[in-house]
């Protein structure tokens, strides 16, 4: 029974392609899995939307929206309807063509991450080797549709909102990488499946997932800051930022493809913290072994919520970076440091099995962190402005 | 130690976002069609026309001056005087408004009606729920629409009532007072009118007149 509820999708995919001739069931199992990661995660967007306005408005002491339905729960399906009745305006001067497919590319680039994400056991819709590098190779093309659409609207706030994210992008792409670059080098493996199916080994109880572990902890930090701000997450959200830029790069957008936007930010969002959890939670596995039976959907999607539930707490507390606050924290604190993380990552596997590991590892990465943030917060005294006068 | 002040954040905002389903003073809102707070005293918003007992059209206290309408910075205020005298609550005859307009969608609630106004008739009102589908017709507002009663001018503004009130009976007995002089006068002309004629006559010489032609001679 437990056993059919954790493989219950896998089952109704099979159950349901077996209708089918033999030579179209292939096909169809992957259409399943298309339709089904389309349905879901715009449904977790969705609910997202309105646990984030309400979570918000409890940071900030507000009731936050309550009036569309229950407790405000049918707020997402206005603001769809909203969307889809408002006019498309199209900025007479703008290039018609880039300026549709900007939102398309972002929304398909986006999707077509989840397509290697394990989400559960035997949850994968593409069996792949190198799945971790497919991943990367696709999230970096949303850049270029967050370029698109910056420089087809002809948008003086546009091309500065998608210029910004375009430079934060690439530079937080580079300390993505090298966080996840441990956890290939301690698996031995690019694959998503075979990185969960190694974290998911108890010893009295407690699994192995990669956070319990010095260098994984320091990867899975330095992954969540890159990943916030590769995302375009408050307090790393200058491209839109709304006090300087209006909306940042979709300025001229309005309508269903302001929507769409919306859309491919918040997928965004669930696909790095999937990611996330697949490379240092332990993807879909249990947090104790005894807790095993729970359908292993159950605890990837539980993750996926926390980490997202992780970052509206964020946004409810951080102002917004400069721009050089945020270029100095990339290429002076978070690049060095997941450089020093790879050095400590392969001390861990050399040292061998023991408590000085631990000792090794924490101290080396506790020492640069401490370091790294006098420095980093060392700022320039300037003493009383002088004035001079012409004579 | 960096991050320090990041996790002293955090702290502060889940205590915010729990404090808010526990503490009831930490949540503020006022879920305003359901629930409302009181207006405070000195709210004003647009003005309406006092009238006294409970007939409006009888009791109006405007007599359409005009000045009201003259001092009106957006020049929102729309007066008609009417032909005939009506007597006013006083009992006086005094000419009424046939038509008072305000066109709300213009006034600006300066509350400069009110100041200038002579005979405590126009006040500010606190009604704020005022959305209409009509934004021409529905907005302006006629004579009727603008009565309100004294009971309602107490309910809303109880101080500057009292004070009011206070100050209309002061003239009235003030009027009374005299009226009653008058009328004791005239009981006395009439009981002794040969000495009232004797002191009427020299009480009207055309003093004032030779004064005027006097001082327009020196000017020229």
């Amino acid at each position: 029974m437990i056993e059919k509820l954790d493989q219950i999708f896998v089952l109704l995919q099979q159950w349901i392609v077996g209708f089918l001739p033999a030579a179209l069931q292939p096909v169809a199992g992957v259409v399943l899995g298309v339709v089904a990661i389309v349905c879901v995660f715009p449904g977790l967007f969705a609910l997202t939307t309105v646990l984030e306005r309400k979570g918000l408005g409890r940071i900030q002491n507000r009731i936050g929206p309550n009036r569309v339905g229950p407790f405000g729960f049918f707020q997402p399906i206005a603001d769809g309807i909203k969307s889809l009745t408002k006019e498309d305006v199209v900025p007479t001067s703008a290039d018609a063509v880039v300026h549709f497919l900007a939102p398309v590319v972002l929304v398909v680039a986006v999707f077509l991450g989840f397509a290697v994400l394990p989400m559960g056991r035997n949850m994968v819709l593409v069996k792949m080797d190198a799945s971790l590098l497919f991943y990367f190779a696709i999230g970096a093309s949303t850049e270029l549709s967050i370029f698109m659409a910056g420089w087809s609207s002809r948008n003086k706030y546009s091309l500065l909102g998608a210029m910004r994210a375009v430079a934060q992008m690439i530079s937080y792409e580079v300390p993505l990488l090298l966080a996840s670059v441990v956890v290939v080098m301690m698996t031995g493996s690019l694959s998503l499946t075979d990185i969960v199916a190694a974290q998911n080994q108890y010893s009295s109880g407690f699994p192995h997932w990669y956070v319990f572990t010095p260098w994984g902890f320091a990867g899975f930090v330095l992954f969540a800051v890159a990943g916030t701000a590769e995302t375009n997450r408050s307090p790393f959200d200058l491209p839109e930022g709304e006090s300087e830029l209006v909306a940042g790069y979709f300025t001229e957008y309005s309508g269903f493809k302001f929507a769409l936007f919306f859309l491919g930010e918040y997928l965004a969002m669930f696909s790095i913290s999937a990611l996330g959890a697949t490379l240092f939670l332990g993807g879909w596995s249990a947090p104790f072994s005894f807790l095993q039976w729970i359908p292993s959907w159950i605890w990837f999607f539980g993750k996926v919520m926390l980490s997202i539930f992780g970052f509206i707490w964020v946004r409810g507390t951080l102002p917004r970076l400069r721009q050089d606050q945020l270029m100095n924290f990339a290429w002076k604190f978070v690049l060095p440091l997941s450089l020093l993380n790879l050095v400590v990552a392969g001390l861990w596997r050399f040292l061998g099995v023991g408590w000085e590991r631990w000792v090794v590892c924490s101290a080396i990465l506790l020492a640069a962190y401490v370091v790294m943030g006098r420095l980093g917060m060392h700022r320039e005294h300037f003493g009383p402005r002088r004035y001079r006068y012409a004579e | 130690m960096l991050g320090e002040g990041i996790l002293k954040g955090l702290a502060e905002t889940a205590r915010n976002f729990a404090g808010s389903f526990v503490s009831a003073e930490r949540l503020t809102t006022v879920q305003y069609p359901e629930e409302r707070i009181a207006p405070i005293e000195a709210t004003r918003d647009f003005p309406f026309l006092l009238y006294d007992g409970s007939d409006w059209e009888a009791g109006m206290r405007c007599v359409a001056c005009q000045i009201c309408e003259k001092e009106c910075p957006p020049q929102c205020i729309y007066i008609e005087k009417s032909k005939d005298k009506k007597p006013d609550a006083l009992g006086k005859p005094q000419f009424y408004p046939a038509r008072f307009d305000i066109d709300i969608s213009v006034c600006m609630s300066c509350q400069i009606c009110v100041e200038v106004c002579p005979f405590e008739a126009i006040k500010m009102d606190t009604e704020f729920e005022l959305s209409t589908t009509d934004r021409f017709g529905g907005l302006l507002y006629d004579r009727k629409e603008l009565a309100k009663s004294n009971e309602h001018y107490h309910k809303i503004h109880p101080t500057e009532a009292a004070e009011v009130d206070a100050r209309l009976a002061e003239e009235k007995a003030k009027a009374d007072a005299k009226a009653k002089a008058a009328a004791a006068a005239a009981a006395a002309k009439a009981a002794a009118p040969v000495q009232a004629a004797v002191q009427v006559q020299p009480a009207k010489p055309v003093q004032p007149a030779g004064d005027l032609t006097a001082e327009r001679e020196t000017k020229a």
